[in-house]
């Protein structure tokens, strides 16, 4: 659609209204909490103009983007899906907000997730969850059919996955061409495995964070969700780099990059980490992870067994210093400065106490209190210190495997395909997070970039997601390998009848060009 | 008081000061944590990680007297940043001020960490009124060991401290400011037994009355165990006014902290040309070395440096150093007069601060300038006009009125009486209208010449010098 925009066969104006009316046609997926559309017309307007003028800023000039609600957005709402921050306007953006819109990004708005960030679901925020797009897709819909479920077809629409739920469901809805999600523990390859995106963790120090509200600064980063892996690529190379306002970014300078299309892998290894192996794992993800693993074999890429063998305490460990960290994080929600402030004004502690009762849910407090929990004196050195040194030794598990000859490993993203949302509530948040993040937090501990990539349909006709791995700040390799995997599997695009008939001439002209950046 | 205090050695005070640095904490850290001779973090250049800031949590309710806009408050609790120095000065320890020794205390460490808000209870009108405007500024603590003894000594080592960090440029460290808070922990024991247990006073805005505070403290705890009371370990406020410490509203007991290391600040290494890793970015690494070379001349070696080249007694290169801006002002002046540098000294410590302290002002409110002076003083040394003459027209020049000591000296005629001629004849004239004091000089008595001197200087006006005149009368009487 790049292209597109710099031949003129579209102008920003027109992609912006269209992304626009499409936000309004799926407003029932409840993906965005705050649709800026008159600073986006704005931004569309301007576009125009330097295209008009031959003086485009790159490739993401006049392209619809949204961005997770725990941004920072100058003059936008930012509400991080919870009463602690609703109505809460930051007076700065967030840097990696601030690069999108240099490059001339329209904002379409913020979007939802789980409160703070905190589940694997989205569906634990104030303005309720996030439907998955797939629900009201062609191909699920005959699937069910097939199947006969006489049910009322809206009553068991499916989870998005989370936190980054809104999101993911935004990009797989065509309402924008890239969103930014953050992942600290999964957050956002798992709904991107859920919507059938790509959804891209970077290595820890590679984007900066400021700007980011933090659920735990060791291991959050901002994540990209786009429909194919070239674009998470072109977004990369505009959000990477130092950051003198965060402190954990890396010194050396990173420039845009372009993907080369590999057609010969093999040279690569591939590993599998067998203890990903769960009795958990639904048989239909884990043949296709099987597939996948054989696809590479059998184009001559060497695909080993290996073993992570602190894998079955990463759980536990991320608990640990998740709510630690939150537990600090969150004290700066006081009822101060900004944000919500109740109405107690008995003594200042009444209000602390009143202001964060009212203002967080009970995911969220349920952290702060494990958190404090585990930073007491006497608790510090058997569960924080002790989690820190466990964390070592998950990171190290992954040094040794990388250094063993792997260049890339391959899992899966999540345990099955997205379920509907009537059974994901029956287990409450902790559970969910505990069962849903085995395949993805790992990484946050250790820092690594990871990407899921759709594969293929499942049997309910719902997108499977796989996760590759690298090498710390092998961004690029990483989503080299990710790219020539997406080619393979020619992933079908989602049909969303009922929106596209409004919408097809549009997308019909460009079809291929509607889906990619490029 | 010996009594008492023979039998009860008043020693266990940990001080911890912090102050604000203005700019990057960690580039003022270095410096000072090298002036205290301290051993600078040389645990944190070996092998492990190195300083890592710490968080201390306080929970979902934030405590009323620490008011932080984060709800935490970095600070560095397990590896400061310099550990083991020592700071000396010099006290005073009998009646002449040139009776000075140096003694040492001991720096136990020096940490950064990051200035908390206030908050202020308004119990007239129900509310607490929180101030942020500090919050979150760093702060650079350094903690000495309890090697002081009395108030005098604490207030002479911060006012040493001060001199440093102005030195450095680390900071003003002006109490009454707050760019320098100190807080006192005072105890009292018998010589021979452990440390007591020691109170901790706070509010002390001035280095007077820190002195005051701990002497005060140290004859409470006193009384109170001579009375068979125990001293609880408490914090306490220095009440300025009534002269005494009182107990301080303590709402909380015993806080749990809940430290955490902070994420956010990768460790501070410190590395000094040994150990300095190859190929790295300058821009990048504290090399402790490099920011030793470059440190300024701090005030002890200043003190002595003024003893030398001036020949000034020690007590006049504290004094020059404990005004700001004396020193720069004495040392302009030098470069522009000829007169000897002990007239200077003496004209700057005596005179020029005499009239800055009468009138309650700082050196660079002054009204007379370092050229001014120095122009005064050359009249003074070419013997242009008395001693006396050159007061007046200090006085003269403090107004300010723009004139120069020249204009000022012809304007009123006090130019010293240049015509020997002119004094011979009013000698001799004195001489002649006074004989019964001339006999009485001659009966042998010494007060006789001085009036003799005296009357001459009023026949002059006052504009001729009084040796000059005791040489002439002499001459003229002994023929």
């Amino acid at each position: 659609v790049s292209a597109a925009l710099k031949q003129g066969q579209v102008t920003p104006t027109e992609l912006c209204q269209r992304c626009l009316s499409l936000i309004k046609k799926t407003r029932f997926l409840n993906a965005y909490i705050t649709v800026s559309e008159e600073v986006a017309l704005k931004q569309a307007e301007e576009s125009e103009k330097r295209y008009k003028k031959g003086h485009s800023l790159g490739d993401l000039d006049g392209i619809p983007v949204a961005v997770k609600d725990n941004f920072s957005t100058s003059g936008i709402e930012t509400t991080c899906a919870s009463n602690m921050l609703k109505g809460y306007v930051p007076p700065y953006n967030a840097t990696v907000v601030q690069k999108l819109l240099d490059q001339g990004a329209l904002l379409m708005g913020k979007t939802n997730l789980d409160e703070f960030a905190m589940g694997s679901g989205s569906t634990d925020g104030i303005f309720g969850p996030v439907k998955n797009p797939w629900s009201y897709s062609k191909q699920y819909r005959e699937k069910r059919k097939q199947n006969s479920h006489s049910e009322n077809e809206d009553s068991n629409w499916l989870i998005t996955g989370g936190s980054s739920g809104g999101s993911a469901a935004a990009v797989s809805a065509f309402t924008c061409f890239a969103a930014l999600g953050s992942d600290t523990g999964g957050s956002t390859r798992n709904p991107a495995a859920h919507c059938g995106v790509v959804g891209l963790k970077p290595s820890y120090g590679l984007v900066s964070r400021h700007g980011l509200i933090p659920l735990v600064n060791s291991m959050d980063v901002p994540g990209i969700l786009t429909r194919c892996v070239d674009d998470a690529a072109t977004v990369l190379g505009i959000l990477a780099g130092h950051d003198p306002k965060d402190s954990t970014t890396i010194q050396d300078p990173v420039k845009p990059f372009t993907l080369p299309s590999l057609t010969d892998v093999s040279k690569l290894c591939i590993g599998i980490p067998k203890e990903y192996l769960t009795p958990e794992l639904s048989s239909e993800v884990q043949s296709l992870w099987s597939k996948a693993a054989n696809l590479f074999e059998s184009e001559g890429a060497k695909v080993i067994e290996v073993s992570l063998p602190h894998t079955s305490y990463s759980i536990v460990c991320y608990h640990v210093l998740c709510t630690s960290e939150v537990a600090s994080n969150m004290a700066r929600f006081d009822g101060l400065e900004y944000g919500h402030r109740c109405d107690n004004d008995v003594s200042t502690e009444a209000m602390y106490a009143a202001t964060r009762r009212e203002g967080f849910n009970d995911v969220v407090r349920g952290r702060i209190l494990s958190g404090n929990f585990f930073l007491l004196k006497e608790n510090y050195e058997n569960y924080f210190v002790k989690a820190q040194k466990v964390r070592r030794l998950i990171a190290n598990d992954f040094v040794n495997v990388f250094n063993s000859g792997v260049d890339v490993l391959l899992t899966p993203t999540t345990l099955s395909e997205a379920v509907p949302y009537t059974e994901f509530i029956k287990e409450d948040n902790r559970t969910r997070s505990a069962q849903d993040d085995i395949f993805t937090q790992a990484v946050n501990m250790a820092g690594l970039p990871a990407v899921s990539v759709p594969m293929a349909l499942s049997s309910q006709g719902l997108p499977v997601g796989l996760q590759f791995i690298g090498r710390a700040f092998c961004d690029q390799q990483l989503l080299t390998v990710a790219k020539w995997f997406e080619k393979q599997v020619q992933f079908p695009v989602i049909q969303l009848q009922e929106l596209m008939d409004d919408c097809s001439s549009v997308f019909e002209n460009e079809k291929l060009a509607s889906i990619s950046l490029k | 008081m010996a009594a008492p205090m023979l039998r009860w050695f008043c020693s266990g005070r940990r001080f911890a000061f912090a102050w604000v640095g203005c700019g990057s904490c960690h580039r003022r850290g270095p410096p000072t944590g090298s002036t205290s001779n301290g051993k600078r973090g040389q645990s944190s250049v070996a092998q492990q990680p190195h300083i890592t800031a710490q968080k201390p949590r306080k929970g979902l309710v934030t405590l009323a007297p620490i008011c932080v806009q984060a709800g935490y408050q970095i600070t560095q609790q397990r590896l400061p940043i310099a550990v083991n120095g020592s700071l000396a000065y010099s006290v005073c320890v009998g009646r002449k001020p040139s009776q000075m020794v140096t003694r040492t205390v001991r720096v136990k460490q020096i940490q950064l960490e990051q200035d908390s808000g206030k908050s202020l209870h308004d119990d007239l009108r129900s509310q607490t009124l929180i101030d942020l405007n500090r919050a979150g500024i760093g702060l650079l603590e350094v903690v000495l060991e309890p090697d002081m003894s009395c108030g005098e000594e604490a207030a002479t080592a911060v006012r040493e401290l001060q001199l440093i960090l102005q030195a450095l440029g680390t900071s003003q460290a002006n109490m009454a400011e707050g760019q320098l808070r100190v807080d006192a922990n005072i105890s009292v024991h018998r010589p021979g037994e452990p440390l007591g247990v020691r109170t901790e006073v706070k509010n002390l805005n001035s280095a007077r009355f820190l002195a005051k505070a701990i002497d005060y403290e140290i004859q409470r705890q006193i009384n109170e165990l001579e009375n068979g009371g125990e001293i609880l370990n408490e914090t306490r406020s220095f009440d300025y006014k009534l002269g005494c410490t009182v107990p301080m509203r303590d709402k909380e007991g015993k806080q749990d902290y809940r430290f955490m290391p902070e994420p956010n600040l990768p460790p501070l290494l410190l590395y000094d040309s040994g150990s300095l890793p190859s190929g790295a970015d300058p821009q990048q690494v504290i090399n402790v070395d490099q920011l030793r070379a470059r440190l300024p001349e701090l005030p002890r070696v200043t003190r002595e440096r003024l003893v030398r080249e001036y020949g000034m007694l020690p007590e006049h290169s504290c004094a020059l150093l404990n005004e700001v801006g004396l020193l720069e002002f004495f040392q302009n002046v030098i470069k522009k007069t000829r007169a000897e540098p002990k007239k200077v000294t003496s004209w700057v410590l005596n005179t020029f601060l005499g009239f800055l302290k009468q009138q309650n002002l700082a050196v660079s409110e002054s009204p007379v300038t370092p050229s001014a002076l120095a122009e005064l003083l050359d009249l003074l040394d070419r013997k242009a006009i008395s001693s006396s003459a050159a007061k007046q027209v200090f006085e003269e020049l403090w107004r300010n009125e723009g004139k120069t000591p020249a204009q000022i000296v012809a304007e009123k005629k006090l130019e010293l009486l240049q015509d020997r001629e002119a004094l011979e004849r009013l000698c001799h004239s004195t001489l002649e209208a006074h004989p019964d004091v001339v006999m009485d000089l001659k009966k042998g008595n010494p007060r006789a010449i001085n009036k003799l001197i005296g009357l001459v200087r009023k026949a002059t006006l006052g504009r001729a010098d009084p040796t000059a005149i005791k040489e002439v009368l002499e001459r003229q009487l002994s023929s």
